[in-house]
């Protein structure tokens, strides 16, 4: 702004952010309802365990774009993304130390046993 | 058009940009919120999966995929059209704005007529959570899949010394998973639970839903009063953001509830 | 009364702004009040609000400590009120009182100041929080009254779910005061990274700020959890989701890992605002700049890090796992490390310091030794076989009061005390301040530690009857709880007779080099006349005594040579 013979460009990037071209969009778009096609497809083939890492491996994908570019993190502040990674670190360590300790004690689980209620 | 209403910078702020950003980190802050507030149903699903995954196995069979894939992709398209929505708001052309956050609208209304189908089928057939299933699961469903995976057995020094006390004279405590294990016919114990966490995840999911239809009908009003520009888009950009966050966690639920192997 | 301005413009000015236009007298009427977005009115609602539920709180306490006078059958309530009685407590002091305080108290009503800003990033969602805290002591209440909860105030399945009384309203207000908790946190981290003023870089905030900010972050990451346990719950005793329920599959364990991945972090949201507010008061009232700036501020963040690691500690005689149970005692052991570092800190601080003992510093010092006996009586119960013994018994209360009383509640009295001249624009009588410190030290002392010999000893904690031979420590633990709530009576009465006739409060009455010193007392609607400038918030030596306005002025900062 201390410059203000410098024409602006259309949009004005300090007051609205950064405005993604819709081809962008639109190739977002696409690639987003491919995966799903591609997820359902693969569902259908019996992999063992490699079909949940799979499935998984393609929803982080597609998170990953709708965050990117629809969300415009990979235009903005690093600080946002930094919140994100930071929710996202703090689900995983939840689940996992989670996970760490069920398994540990599952099998002692009784099941159908609740004591406090008539059954 | 040609007045956009000067939204003045409130009289905390700066200027527009440290509005602007602000207003950015605040929602995005409110989005990890929303994060691991499902991060709990999320590691409530995790835990139950990897218990059970027998019961997951075979209660997924119940859930019809292709709703499921139909939902998905309505909600991707709804995100596309928010994306769109806040560009047009950005560049300031109502009119695209106004129709965008309605084909937004529709959509997500959309999904929740999909999900209204799913649901009434499932309480029909009384496939419910916990206290409320009441399913006749005799028939076997479409498709049991013809080897169960075996569970592991316990290995016997991460056993408990102690007995547990519901193995006494009355014989409340049954062999657990061992006779699934062994591969018998019909289902097994507490399908109830995969319903459970189906519905409290998708309950939720809907709840948001509704919240982004009511933020996005919200928004198409202030939109048609021509409150936004060039100069002011932040209200449609944040609840844009909202909106993709609720696709987002579509786009886990899906998998993990509709297509087990 | 009122100091005209003495030095250059910008310095020193405002003085005492009763007689003038403030925050107070800005706009008159209730309306003006309950539809504010100014963070000093909602600082004030809030500190209002706060204390009525920490009196409440504290009647049910006093309730509580007669009844087990006797041990035996009482007169004064049954088993059951007994029950309902330590459930509000815990409840009522924990959700409504303890986690909101500093920061929604005191927090909001200096926060900005501290920044040299006009006001909080979003005044009406800070308006909102505090209309959700109402709302949600308002269920609580509700759920008070048409049957209240006997769970204890953690609501632990299966009970929780099997009980008659009304845990549903009693969860729901919980719930909603989780958005009022999480509203404050996201407003103040975004205040703290958009509204620094220029010259304020990370490592010349306030420490305070530090504190405030490391609670926000525990706000905004922990309490979502919380939020899907108790729909979880409420889930489960409405609909009978059977998640927690083991007799449809479910896992009442679980229910322990969802609940103290929240509440175990939400004590550091009781305790790292105090911490906050020692690390101000220390280095004023020693008149010495604080000592190893980087290590404290640094050590709020690492405190609300591993905060989050540690939850399974509560859980160790609850049906955890072995393995879980050794990385959980392991973490724990970690969290006084950066504890440590702070009280060193503050010690060192102290040291070669001319400490001034007025009554904010004895709080500060009452902090230093009670939650040094807080702290370090945790790393007795976060040894896996000591909690064994210890789990059940007086010990984990007299451990955790010494922590949250010992530590939050002084912290909280202590900044009350230092910050009320800056809020009101009044002195407090000093004679009573410190007399009311020395009570609320002798009383709480009385109460708790004997906790510690009973519980040692084996006293089972929570029950109703207890055995003949721990009568003489209920009996002293309860006269304590007399002492503490004189304390309490007296230190009401005097501030509250200092809203009317307490000395005019100079602008900086403790030299604080903090920018909320640098506005009159009580500050204007906008804060700051002129935007002040921000400086070293600890440069204490820049400010000297004038007698004559009874405050502090800051030095002429024309000569530059440097003075040893």
């Amino acid at each position: 702004m201390t410059e203000p013979t410098r024409s602006l460009p259309a949009t004005p990037e300090h007051t609205v952010g950064h405005v993604v071209p819709v081809r962008v969009l639109a190739r977002v778009w696409g690639a987003l309802l491919v995966l799903t096609v591609v997820t359902v497809a693969v569902a259908r083939v019996d992999l063992g365990s490699l079909n949940l890492d799979i499935a998984m491996l393609i929803a982080t994908v597609k998170a990953t774009l709708v965050v990117l570019y629809f969300m415009h993190l990979r235009y903005d502040r690093p600080i946002l993304a930094v919140v994100f990674a930071a929710a996202l670190l703090f689900v995983a360590l939840f689940v996992s130390i989670t996970l760490l300790d069920t398994h540990a004690y599952a099998h002692n689980l009784i099941p159908d046993y609740g004591p406090a209620l008539p059954k | 058009m040609a007045d956009t209403r000067t939204h003045a910078v409130a009289h905390h702020f700066d200027d527009a940009e440290q509005q602007r950003e602000a207003g950015k980190l605040g929602m995005w802050i409110f989005l990890a919120t929303e994060i691991l507030l499902f991060g709990g149903l999320f590691c409530a699903y995790a835990v139950y999966r990897s218990n059970h995954p027998e019961v997951f196995i075979y209660a997924h069979r119940f859930l019809d995929p292709s709703l499921g894939a139909l939902n998905t992709a309505v909600l991707i398209c709804s995100s596309f059209t928010m994306a769109l929505a806040v560009r047009a708001a950005q560049l300031g052309r109502r009119r695209q704005l106004v129709g965008l956050l309605g084909a937004t609208i529709a959509l997500a209304v959309c999904f929740l007529g999909v999900k209204g189908i799913e649901y009434e089928r499932k309480w029909k057939e009384g496939l419910l959570w916990g206290a409320r299933f009441h399913a006749k699961l005799a028939p076997a469903p479409p498709a049991l899949p013809q080897t169960l995976p075996p569970v592991p057995p316990a290995e016997g020094e991460e056993r408990s010394l102690i007995p547990p006390a519901a193995t006494g004279p009355s014989g409340l405590a049954r062999p657990g998973r061992a006779e699934v294990a062994e591969g018998a016919q019909g289902p097994p114990h507490d399908v109830q639970m995969f319903f459970a966490v189906y519905f409290m995840m998708t309950g939720l999911h809907g709840v948001h839903v509704i919240v982004g239809i009511v933020l996005l009908g919200w928004m198409m009003v202030r939109a048609r009063r021509g409150e936004f520009g060039p100069e002011y888009a932040t209200p449609v950009d944040l609840a844009g953001l909202y909106w993709h966050l609720v696709d987002l966690i579509w786009i886990f639920l899906f998998p993990l509830l509709y297509l087990i192997r | 009364m009122t100091g005209s301005e003495s030095g250059t413009a910008g310095f020193g000015t405002g003085g005492n702004a009763l007689g003038r236009d403030n925050y107070l007298n800005h706009e008159r009427g209730v309306r003006s009040w309950l539809l504010t977005r100014d963070h000093k009115r909602i600082g004030v609602m809030y500190l209002v609000a706060i204390l009525s539920s920490f009196f409440l709180g504290g009647i049910f306490a006093e309730l509580i400590r007669t009844k087990l006078w006797t041990p035996g059958n009482s007169p004064l309530m049954t088993a059951n009120t007994y029950d309902q009685m330590f459930t509000l407590h815990g409840a009522i002091m924990i959700f409504l009182f303890v986690i909101p305080g500093i920061p929604a108290s005191l927090g909001n009503f200096v926060l900005p100041l501290m920044l040299g800003a006009q006001d909080v990033a979003f005044p009406r969602l800070n308006l909102a929080s505090f209309y959700f805290w109402i709302g949600g002591a308002a269920l609580a209440l509700i759920s008070m009254v048409t049957g209240a909860v006997d769970t204890g105030w953690t609501f632990y399945t299966p009970y929780s779910t099997t009980t008659n009384s009304n845990v549903i309203l009693m969860v729901a207000g919980v719930f909603v005061l989780g958005f009022s908790s999480i509203f404050t946190g996201l407003n103040f981290v975004v205040t703290i990274h958009k509204l620094r003023p220029a010259g304020m870089t990370w490592f010349r905030m306030p420490l305070f700020l530090w504190g405030i900010y490391g609670t926000a972050i525990i706000q905004i990451l922990a309490t979502p959890v919380l939020g899907i346990t108790l729909l979880l719950l409420i889930a489960e005793r409405a609909l009978g989701i059977g998640i927690f329920d083991p007799a449809l599959g479910g896992d009442p364990v679980l229910f322990q890992h969802f609940f103290w991945f929240y509440s175990h972090p939400a004590v550091y949201i009781m305790i790292l605002p105090a911490m906050g507010v020692i690390s101000e008061l220390v280095s004023v009232f020693s008149r010495k700049h604080i000592f190893g700036y980087s290590f404290i501020a640094l050590s709020s963040i690492a405190i609300a890090v591993l905060s989050f690691l540690v939850w399974g500690h509560h859980m160790f005689v609850a049906g955890q796992s072995t393995l879980s149970s050794m990385i959980f005692s392991f973490l724990t052991f970690m969290v006084a490390i950066p504890s440590a570092v702070k009280v060193f800190n503050w010690l060192a601080t102290m040291y070669k310091g001319s400490i001034w003992l007025a009554t904010p510093m004895l709080y500060v010092l009452s902090f230093l030794f009670l939650f040094g006996i807080g702290g370090l009586t945790g790393l007795f119960l976060g040894a896996l076989a000591v909690d064994v013994h210890l789990h059940d018994t007086y010990f984990v209360v007299a451990h955790f009061h010494y922590v949250m009383f010992g530590g939050t509640v002084i912290a909280f009295l202590g900044g009350l005390h230092y910050w009320w001249p800056k809020m009101f624009g009044r002195m407090y009588s000093e004679f009573w301040g410190r007399i009311g410190a020395l009570l609320v030290f002798v009383g709480f002392n009385t109460t708790f530690f004997t906790q510690f010999v009973m519980g040692s000893h084996g006293a089972p904690r929570r029950s109703y009857h207890y055995q003949m031979q721990f009568e003489p420590y209920h009996r002293l633990s309860t006269i304590g709880a007399y002492i503490l709530g004189f304390g309490f009576l007296v230190i009401a009465a005097y501030l509250v007779h200092s809203l009317f006739r307490g000395r005019p409060a100079p602008a900086n009455p403790w030299g604080g080099a903090t920018l909320e010193w640098r506005t009159s007392s009580p500050p204007p609607h906008d804060n700051f006349a002129v935007t002040p400038e921000a400086g070293d918030p600890y440069d204490v030596e820049a400010w000297r005594w004038d007698g004559a306005i009874g405050g502090y002025v800051q030095r002429e900062p024309a000569p530059q040579p440097a003075s040893p």
